[in-house]
């Protein structure tokens, strides 16, 4: 009875991990997608985009930032607690150097 | 009796919130290091145009070579999830295949950032020869030293799962140690942007 109990539950927590992540497939297109947009990024170097120079990288570097995040990193799929743990530490960082670099900007000589 | 098991694995943990602690503790620790990685980052870019008598930046940056060391780390990441996917199938042989590759990727970056340094210190770029120096080395020696913690995290890990000596959930342990991979990863995919694309 214990024994088939505790299989019961191991499976159930086997299935709760595999419900959280993808597969293998999903996680080798996934870094396929960053591979072509570190490409593109990279390409900047060499090409010239203008205008759109500096949106193109920033851009770029917010979609691999998340889909780094979300997909290799599970918060889509796991307990929104762990994004409000991370988020929070991540746009209090952006939020307290934004400031900083403001500073800089608007008060010295 | 049986009701109770399945609700705790479905619930995953005994804790008050149902989550594991450890994960919770390793994102509050994640979402700290972010604002370590803001000040080195902000303080970079503030002064990255502070060169004095030294090089400048675009006189040093090999971007053709730490565009390849990117994508040497970027694709670490993929195999740091195999070995995830792998340890939650409970396969120990193919969670320590993708762990040591992953942490071979590492040292490969590794390897490329001191090769990178040597260049820079060989063309004029010592530590203290301007602020854009100081703000660089440090910014990239941080993470640098990062990612050598994660390699040693990442072979220690090996050789635990290979005496069979995991304390708790092993796929766990091994979520866990990602986490902090990719995390390195996310840092370099803005440091890779921001300090070599983005020209001072």
């Amino acid at each position: 009875m214990t024994t088939t109990t505790e299989a019961h539950a191991d499976h159930a927590e086997h299935q709760d991990h595999a419900e959280h992540g993808m597969s293998i497939r999903g996680y080798v297109t996934i870094a396929l997608i960053l591979a072509a947009l570190t490409a593109l990024e990279v390409s900047t170097y060499f090409v010239d985009f203008g205008p759109f120079f500096m949106p193109v990288l920033l851009i770029l570097m917010c979609v691999k930032f998340f889909i780094v995040v979300s997909y290799f990193m599970h918060l889509k799929f796991d307990n929104k607690l762990f994004s409000f743990m991370f988020y929070t530490g991540l746009f209090l960082a952006i939020g307290v150097y934004a400031a900083f670099l403001a500073t800089f900007k608007f008060f010295t000589a | 009796m049986a009701d109770t098991a399945v609700h705790h694995a479905e619930h995953g943990h005994h804790t008050s919130t149902g989550l594991s602690n450890n994960k919770l503790g390793m994102w509050l620790f994640l979402g700290s290091e972010c604002l370590l990685f803001g000040g080195l980052i902000s303080t970079y870019m503030i002064y990255r145009g502070r060169v004095g008598e030294g090089p400048r930046p675009g006189n040093v940056f090999d971007i053709p070579f730490t565009s390849v060391s990117s994508f040497v780390l970027l694709m670490s990441s993929l195999t740091m999830v195999l070995a995830v996917a792998a340890a939650q199938k409970r396969d120990d042989r193919g969670t320590t295949l993708w762990l040591t590759v992953t942490g071979l990727l590492g040292a490969t970056f590794v390897g490329g950032q001191m090769y990178e340094f040597t260049a820079m210190y060989n063309e004029g770029l010592g530590y203290t020869t301007s602020l854009f120096g100081s703000a660089f080395y440090t910014l990239t020696g941080f993470h640098g030293v990062h990612v050598t913690v994660g390699i040693i995290m990442l072979f220690s890990l090996v050789a635990i799962i290979k005496r069979s000596n995991v304390p708790g959930d092993k796929a766990e342990v091994v979520e866990l140690v990602g986490l902090y991979w990719h995390f390195v990863d996310i840092v370099w995919i803005i440091i890779f942007t921001l300090v070599y694309l983005i020209p001072a």
